[in-house]
């Protein structure tokens, strides 16, 4: 058994940030505010200090940019952690992250990899509407040649962090704005690795199967724990990884439960709970034993307004209400 | 190098009454931004972004044009600009709470992000520089229908150019560098202001620039460029109302590089205080542009203390009666989430 600490999220991904500059002097940092205002999200709080300004660097507001130096730095040889500060700034990044970076490998035969982790803040509140309020993970998982991380806990980012720098291969690390500052244990192990593609079981149960990934993965537990008050035993099943995948997970829970609510903060349309339902009937048929439901943001850009925009996400009682139509 | 830098000597006389009117106009912009800060401060507001320090920049230039009816792409911090343009401090503050009826979005995007069809104020995203494309491609729009005979060159009751502002920070961005390209190629009737607050949020501009003008970078476009003293609000005017005739005359766009600088955070969201010394703050708050513009009428003999105190009196009136206002308005109802995605179509 190694020993754990108590760590915030935010906390967790410095730690894994810094033990792999540590390990590794071929990575390293850059994007707007990471080093002399120590990170928006404060993930690179003391890193210019540490590691100077050759390993922390400071760029201009240029997303593209952003991305395509690391790629091209990757592809020189280079494990480039870029930030993007928020990732609705990601889109204006697109073509470096979904043509190049994902592509990169495949088109080339196998010549240039690109060892690349872009690291952006994901979600919404605070009432920062439309433009900054956006959780597009699953789009970047369209995209094959991508791997996309989304850690929901202190011990996935570490991991999932540390596994992302140390992969051949690029990944979008999403990391949810609403759970920086929430404490978890992390394994105190330098080389602690959540493998990508591997998701988890959040919480054992038997009755329904529900289906998350960051911040769903807390309303789902929290959904559980009522529920279970009224002899409802939820499965929670966090796939950590949108791409890759972890569907045996996914089906294995399902052909226990027979049923299954997938939680999402995206829009609902060609989204990830599309994606889990229709693998669902595809390899489960004979298993299920009600509709599968989806819990999503509502399918509108979102409202600055402080009521408006509670009322287009998902929360508990909503993942609450979705059970209790199935069984 | 095609910049210059213009000097307000060199320009005709602006009556007494414009200038009255311009330190009005920055004196209410102030007042407005410093009660929001307050707000801020308190909890009873979300989120705030300033224009404290620019108001030279934006008053001067939002009276060089024909405001209303010219196309203007306002950056968040151009809440002088948008003043002067005609939206209200109770628009504005109808803005900061959310509430319902707030004019630039129905309470649906972030305060500042204005947004006004009567007005010709034409909205910009939270990612910067988006704006820039947009404006060149409004400024292309007015070209073409003054081409195919929809609209007389000289009638001013049409917009007769597209003005857009941004910040240094955002010509980092690739939609900056497209849209001027695309303005100078088709040499639009097209203004673009850049208020250079020598900061990309903690980013300072010799880490954001090779070159230490922004404007320097017309000639690769084009464009006329001019690097000019953005807490000197005649200065502002002047340049702007050159730039207003030469896209009024079919003769290109202009590149306006505005030096100012930003004396607050960013936005109620950081702390410069990570990023910059105090003493540099100081010694630009000694520039200020107000203090600067007082210092200039008062000298003039176009404003007395009198006047001043008049102002002072009835810009807090106002910003009283906006805030009183916007707090008695009620927020929007949740029905107003879910409405409007996709137009309806035309009757």
């Amino acid at each position: 058994m190694v020993a754990v600490k108590n760590l915030p999220v935010r906390e967790a991904l410095r730690k894994a940030l810094m033990e792999e500059m540590e390990r590794d002097e071929r990575v390293f940092v850059m994007g707007q505010e990471v080093g002399q205002w120590q990170g928006t999200h404060r993930v690179t709080q003391g890193f210019l200090d540490k590691f100077g300004e050759k390993r922390v660097r400071d760029t201009p507001i240029s997303e593209m940019a952003i991305a395509g130096a690391a790629v091209g730095a990757a592809m020189a040889g280079l494990r480039p952690v870029a930030e993007i500060m928020t990732i609705n700034f990601a889109f204006l990044a697109f073509d470096a992250l979904i043509n190049h970076a994902a592509k990169i490998h495949y088109m080339f035969n196998g010549q240039f990899r690109v060892p690349l982790v872009v690291r952006a803040a994901s979600g919404w509140g605070n009432q920062a509407t439309a433009t900054h309020s956006h959780t597009p993970e699953p789009i970047f998982a369209h995209f094959t040649g991508l791997y996309v991380g989304c850690p929901s806990n202190a011990a996935d980012a570490y991991g999932m962090l540390k596994a992302s720098i140390r992969d051949e291969n690029p990944v979008l690390f999403t990391e949810s704005i609403a759970l920086y500052p929430k404490p978890g244990p992390v394994p105190d192990d330098v080389d602690y690795l959540v493998p990508i593609g591997k998701g988890d079981i959040k919480r054992e149960g038997k009755h329904v199967t529900l289906v998350a990934y960051a911040r769903g993965v807390e309303w789902c537990l929290t959904a559980a724990k009522e529920l279970a008050k009224e002899g409802i035993e939820c499965e929670v099943v966090d796939v950590r990884w949108l791409r890759p995948l972890d569907t045996a997970l996914v089906f294995e829970s399902f052909k226990k439960t027979n049923r299954a609510v997938i939680v999402e903060e995206s829009l609902p349309l060609y989204s990830f709970g599309s994606e889990i339902a229709a693998q669902l009937q595809e390899h489960c048929f004979d298993y299920m034993d009600a509709p599968i439901k989806r819990v999503s943001a509502l399918d509108v850009p979102v409202p600055y307004s402080h009521d408006l925009e509670l009322m287009c996400f998902p929360n508990a009682e909503k993942v609450i209400a979705a059970v209790k139509e199935i069984v | 190098m095609a910049v210059k830098t213009q000097k307000a000597q060199q320009a005709p006389p602006v009556s007494p009454e414009l200038q009255r009117e311009m330190y009005w106009y920055m004196l209410l912009s102030r007042r407005l931004d410093e009660r929001t800060w307050m707000l801020h401060r308190q909890g009873k507001i979300a989120f705030h972004i300033s224009a404290i320090g620019h108001e030279a920049a934006q008053v001067g230039a939002a009276f060089a044009f024909n405001r209303g009816v010219d196309y203007a792409y306002p950056y968040y911090r151009d809440l002088a600009m948008c003043l002067v343009i005609g939206m209200t401090p109770l628009d504005f503050m109808l803005g900061v709470y959310g509430k319902e009826g707030e004019p630039s979005s129905g309470a649906r995007q972030m305060p500042s992000h204005w947004s006004n069809k009567k007005l010709n104020i034409v909205s910009q995203s939270a990612s910067v520089a988006t704006q820039v494309p947009h404006a060149a491609g409004s400024a292309f729009a007015i070209k073409y229908r003054q081409k195919v005979g929809l609209q007389d060159p000289n009638d001013p009751t049409q917009p007769r150019l597209a003005i857009v502002c941004l910040g240094e920070g955002s010509t980092s961005q690739g939609e900056w560098h497209e849209g001027m390209n695309w303005a100078g190629v088709h040499q639009l009737p097209f203004i673009c202001i850049v208020q250079n607050n020598h900061y990309a949020i903690s980013v300072p501009f010799d880490q954001q620039s090779a070159v230490p003008n922004v404007a320097d970078r017309a000639a690769a476009y084009g464009v006329k460029g001019v690097v000019v003293d953005g807490n000197d609000v005649l200065a502002m005017y002047h340049v702007t109302r050159e730039a207003v005739e030469r896209a009024y005359n079919g003769e290109g766009p202009t590149l306006i590089e505005a030096k100012t600088y930003r004396p607050v955070p960013h936005s109620s969201d950081d702390d410069d205080r990570s990023y910059r010394s105090r003493e540099e703050v100081e010694e630009w708050k000694r520039k200020d542009p107000i203090l600067r513009f007082q210092k200039v009428l008062t000298e003039a003999g176009l404003l007395t203390q009198a006047d001043i105190d008049e102002m002072e009196a009835r810009a807090k009136r106002i910003v009283d009666e906006a805030q009183k206002r916007a707090e008695e308005t009620p927020y929007p109802p949740g029905h107003a989430a879910l409405g409007d995605v996709y137009a309806p179509l035309e009757s």
